[in-house]
């Protein structure tokens, strides 16, 4: 139920946008996320975008790994 | 990441070593990551990994099913829900047998569809919800641009409040993994009432690596008596959350005491539309048809222990029915329906 994918937003038409599921296109509703552009990253959860994820941040985990492995 | 994964391993025995620690993740789709890459196998013996409640459609108990099945019986509407609910079962019943006898039940990925529905018909429909906080948004959104013959049966539940219920419960948990996607919209800040009880927990992604990861930093967190709520989860969990889908989840529903497969009544976690948006709401719309509504039991359930697999009290396993009389194919509770439930996770990857 709380599963949420990240896709990336190919078109953007204020609340809707169509996004790009790993080549399949949805279109969802990104009205609760302020500052989409095309080309962000978001968490989809049952056809809303409840979250920005910068590429960045999927790479802070790699980070926090990196952190433990050193100490 | 293999080697590393070896690595964590090996910190976790080191950390907890000479402790007996439970650990409750609270997600299903979290059960789903540990079961399918065995990380149970992975831990040591003092580390306990268990289910909670992490799965909406499990924790609603069968008098909502009840009230869908009579609304549907007495009035001709659209019903709307989600996949899994409906296939959950009462009396051999399922939203799926009244679609068979009949019955206009369609299942939609997202609420929107259901408004799009509603837009191109005359016929009233109605959406039956379920989910926690990370579901909610979407439904606030919905509710607050839907034409007149849209309703919502609310059987969303907030989980924030429940996670007081099982601290408080008789299981002695020493550490929670928390769930990733509710958190996403509540924030880490929802967790820092619980403070006070002594138990760190940790919001965790749902790779392998993110859960290997949230277990070390709470034994080490158990170990060096740190009962902070940690963030493994940074790439998409915020201290303060989505503020946006806060504000538009307060504007539309408001909290009252909400019953749980299991648990019973828990305060604060019943979810119902606020007055504003009464005329959208399908329990007070089909009042009427609700009057005249009286629960019954199915005793087919009555050896169906879901209710302690979501309190993490017992395995699947540990119930007779599992893959006996129950199956994902021909279930009895919802914890073999959903795929968030943790029988019907053990049952797809052949843990027996």
């Amino acid at each position: 139920m709380c599963l949420a994918v990240p896709a990336e937003i190919v078109e953007i038409d204020w609340p809707y946008a169509t996004v790009s599921l790993g080549g399949a296109r949805r279109r969802i509703r990104v009205d609760l996320l302020d500052d989409v552009n095309v080309g962000d990253y978001v968490l989809v959860h049952v056809g809303l975008a409840i979250q920005k994820v910068s590429k960045k941040e999927v790479q802070e985990i790699e980070r926090l790994w990196q952190q433990i492995l050193e100490e | 990441m293999a080697a590393d994964t070896g690595r964590i391993r090996e910190k976790i025995r080191e950390v907890s070593e000479g402790k007996q620690i439970t650990i409750m993740h609270l997600c299903g789709t979290h059960e789903d990551t540990v079961s399918k890459y065995n990380l149970r196998s992975m831990l040591p013996e003092n580390v306990r990994l268990v289910a909670g409640p992490g799965c909406p459609v499990c924790i609603i108990p069968d008098t909502d099913l009840q009230k869908v099945f009579h609304l549907i019986e007495k009035r001709d509407v659209v019903l709307t829900t989600f996949g899994d609910m409906a296939r959950v079962p009462f009396q051999n019943r399922s939203l799926f047998y009244y679609r068979s006898r009949g019955k206009d039940v369609r299942v939609v990925y997202s609420v929107f569809d259901a408004v799009e529905i509603a837009r191109k018909t005359k016929k009233d429909v109605v959406f039956f919800g379920i989910g926690f906080e990370t579901t909610m948004p979407s439904i606030a959104v919905a509710v607050k641009d839907s034409p007149e013959n849209f309703y919502v049966y609310s059987a969303h539940r907030y989980f924030i409040p429940a996670i007081e219920a099982i601290i408080k419960g008789k299981m002695k948990i020493d550490a929670f993994i928390n769930p990733g996607h509710v958190s996403t919209i509540v924030g880490v800040k929802a967790y820092e009432r619980y403070r006070k009880y002594g138990i760190p927990m940790t919001i965790a992604g749902f790779e392998p690596q993110d859960v290997m990861l949230a277990v070390y930093m709470l034994v080490r967190a158990v170990a060096e008596n740190r009962a902070e709520v940690f963030n493994e989860y940074t790439r998409a969990v915020k201290y303060e959350g989505n503020v946006m889908a806060q504000k538009v989840m307060d504007e539309v529903f408001s909290a009252g005491s909400g019953e749980w497969r299991g648990f019973g009544e828990i305060p604060g976690t019943g979810v119902s539309l606020r007055k504003e948006y009464q005329d959208r709401d399908a329990e007070v719309a089909f009042e009427d048809i609700f009057s005249d509504f009286q629960p019954t039991e199915d005793p087919r359930k009555r050896k169906c222990r879901c209710g302690e697999v979501l309190k993490g009290l017992i395995n699947p396993d540990e119930c007779s029915l599992y893959m006996t009389a129950c199956t994902p194919r021909n279930p009895v509770g919802p914890c073999m329906v959903s795929f968030e439930g943790t029988c019907a996770i053990w049952a797809k990857y052949g843990i027996r």
